[in-house]
């Protein structure tokens, strides 16, 4: 679960303050808010990419406030994916192992396993470049799934794509969460997607996140 | 509807016929003249070196023991130049691209230093350098060469010998290598080592393994853009190393004394040798990609 208690953030002259949600283990949360809320903000603070003012931020009952990114145990997925230039497919879904030094057997099965769960098995060869972004951001999950996190954090993940792609990746993220049972923290300023897809509506505004079911947030927020 | 009618009264008082623009010759021709100009002088220049002289004559001057000499060094102390510039700019390079911290417009300030400051004072403030009393009347030279002859049993100096002509092109080479791998990793988004951070890196394995491999033709750039400057380096060298044949003769240096002995043949040849490396250089800054902001 993440449990995020009195989170007090400063990055420049943009603050947020007292910041408190939570997200049970499993669930599919989708963080909402207008553009310039602090969204990405307070993903990236979670992650242990923005430094913490104040507050407390625990993940799967330990509090990671102070650990840096590597030990939280967390997958993070951006917005235009960041694959690794020089790196193929392959590569990608290894990094994460090969620096936890799993066996070459292992790291092999998992990546089968991967490139089958989303569909990204004729990609495994290819640079990230002129892949399409439907491609790319199935890659970019691979990658963050990999080392099997309880947590994944993605930042707007289907932004940058077609309509067409945006419904396919919103079928895979289901699918995805089903199999994987990990739990998901999505940002996005997409009522459609968080109607696809949480269990849970976070909505930041004014310094505060409240908590809503998608079915209420259908209502009309 | 309301702005068209206001707009009417306006259109009928001056009716779109009369609307003439000028043509646009005189401007594409002001321009081009002023661009010409330059252009073909750098051309004309090149063509007049080239035809100055006969091929047969440059293979003899190049057959010189002096001459071969200073190329042989100048091609030894670019290429140990280069790498010591990127040993040093891609650090600081990172570190300014990167990291925002209390006096790094300062620190920024100081790094140009070297590309404002005329060669000869560069030369002249290592000269002194190495002549301050540091401890006890022992200078930083003295230091080196009591050094040297403590730990590889031989005594070593620096001003006036080869280690001079060395340290001179670092100075300079280096802020131009520091400025493109700053540029070169201004372009790399940070995002890359983030996602690195969250997927079990270390601060230095994003670096190695993710940002490092990414800039790849940025070090192509900076290390041709260090010899290149280090190859044309006379100033420092001039004050710091001296112009002595067969010690401190590097290409720029056989120019000046060819020159002042009267030997335009021989000034000629060793300038051709560059010309060609110049050439190689930019087709090489090109392909990689080099921005042209760098230059």
């Amino acid at each position: 679960m993440i449990s995020v208690k009195q989170l007090s953030i400063q990055v420049g002259s943009f603050s947020l303050n007292e910041i408190c949600f939570e997200v049970p283990a499993g669930e599919y949360a989708v963080l909402m808010g207008k553009t310039g809320s602090g969204k990405t903000t307070l993903l990236e603070s979670v992650c242990g990419l923005k430094p913490v003012k104040a507050g407390s931020i625990t993940l799967m009952g330990v509090d990671v406030t102070n650990k840096k990114p590597a030990e939280r145990g967390i997958g993070y997925v951006p917005q235009d994916g960041a694959l690794f230039t020089t790196m193929t497919v392959r590569d990608h879904l290894a990094f994460a192992l090969r620096l936890r030094k799993w066996t070459a057997k292992l790291i092999e099965e998992r990546i089968a396993e991967l490139a089958e769960l989303l569909g990204i098995a004729y990609l495994l060869k290819r640079l990230p470049h002129g892949l399409s972004g439907g491609e790319r951001q199935r890659v970019a999950l691979g990658r963050a799934l990999s080392y099997r996190p309880g947590i994944l954090c993605m930042d707007e993940p289907l932004s940058a794509l077609d309509e067409d792609s945006r419904e396919e990746m919103c079928a895979l993220l289901k699918t995805v969460q089903a199999h994987t049972g990990v739990t998901v923290l999505h940002v996005t300023h997409s009522k459609t997607e968080a109607i696809q897809l949480a269990d849970r509506v976070l909505f930041l505004s004014d310094n505060k996140v409240s908590a809503k079911k998608p079915e209420e947030f259908r209502g009309g927020t | 509807m309301s702005a068209g009618e206001q707009a009417e009264p306006t259109a009928s008082k001056k009716p779109a016929k009369d609307f003439r623009i000028g043509s646009d010759v005189p401007f594409y021709l002001c321009f081009g003249i002023l661009g010409s100009v330059y252009v073909f002088l750098i051309v004309a220049m090149l063509i007049a070196e080239a035809t100055y002289t006969t091929p047969g004559h440059i293979l003899n001057v190049l057959n010189s023991p002096e001459i071969r000499y200073s190329i042989r060094l100048s091609l030894l102390s670019c290429g140990v130049t280069t790498i010591l510039s990127l040993w040093v700019a891609v650090p600081i390079g990172y570190i300014m691209s990167r990291f925002n911290f209390r006096g790094k417009y300062i620190l920024d300030a100081i790094l140009d230093i070297p590309i404002v400051l005329p060669p000869l004072v560069i030369g002249l403030c290592l000269l002194i350098l190495f002549q301050v009393d540091l401890y006890h009347g022992m200078t930083l030279e003295e230091l080196i060469n009591r050094g040297t002859l403590y730990v590889l049993g031989r005594e070593y100096g620096v001003t006036y010998e080869i280690p001079a002509v060395i340290l001179s092109q670092f100075m300079v080479a280096s802020a131009f290598a520091v400025r493109t791998m700053r540029i070169t990793f201004d372009q790399i988004n940070p995002r890359y080592e983030q996602v690195a951070l969250t997927l079990g890196c270390r601060r230095s394995q994003a670096f190695w393994q993710v940002v490092f491999p990414q800039s790849f033709r940025g070090l192509v750039a900076a290390g041709t853009l260090a010899w290149a400057r280090s190859l044309g380096e006379f100033g420092p060298i001039l004050i710091f190393a001296g112009a002595t044949r067969f010690k401190t003769e590097v290409l720029p240096t056989t120019v000046f004394l060819e020159l002042t002995v009267g030997n335009i043949e021989g000034a000629v040849a060793a300038s051709l040798i560059m010309v060609i490396a110049a050439v190689i250089v930019l087709i090489i800054a090109r392909y990689s990609g080099l921005s042209r902001s760098a230059f």
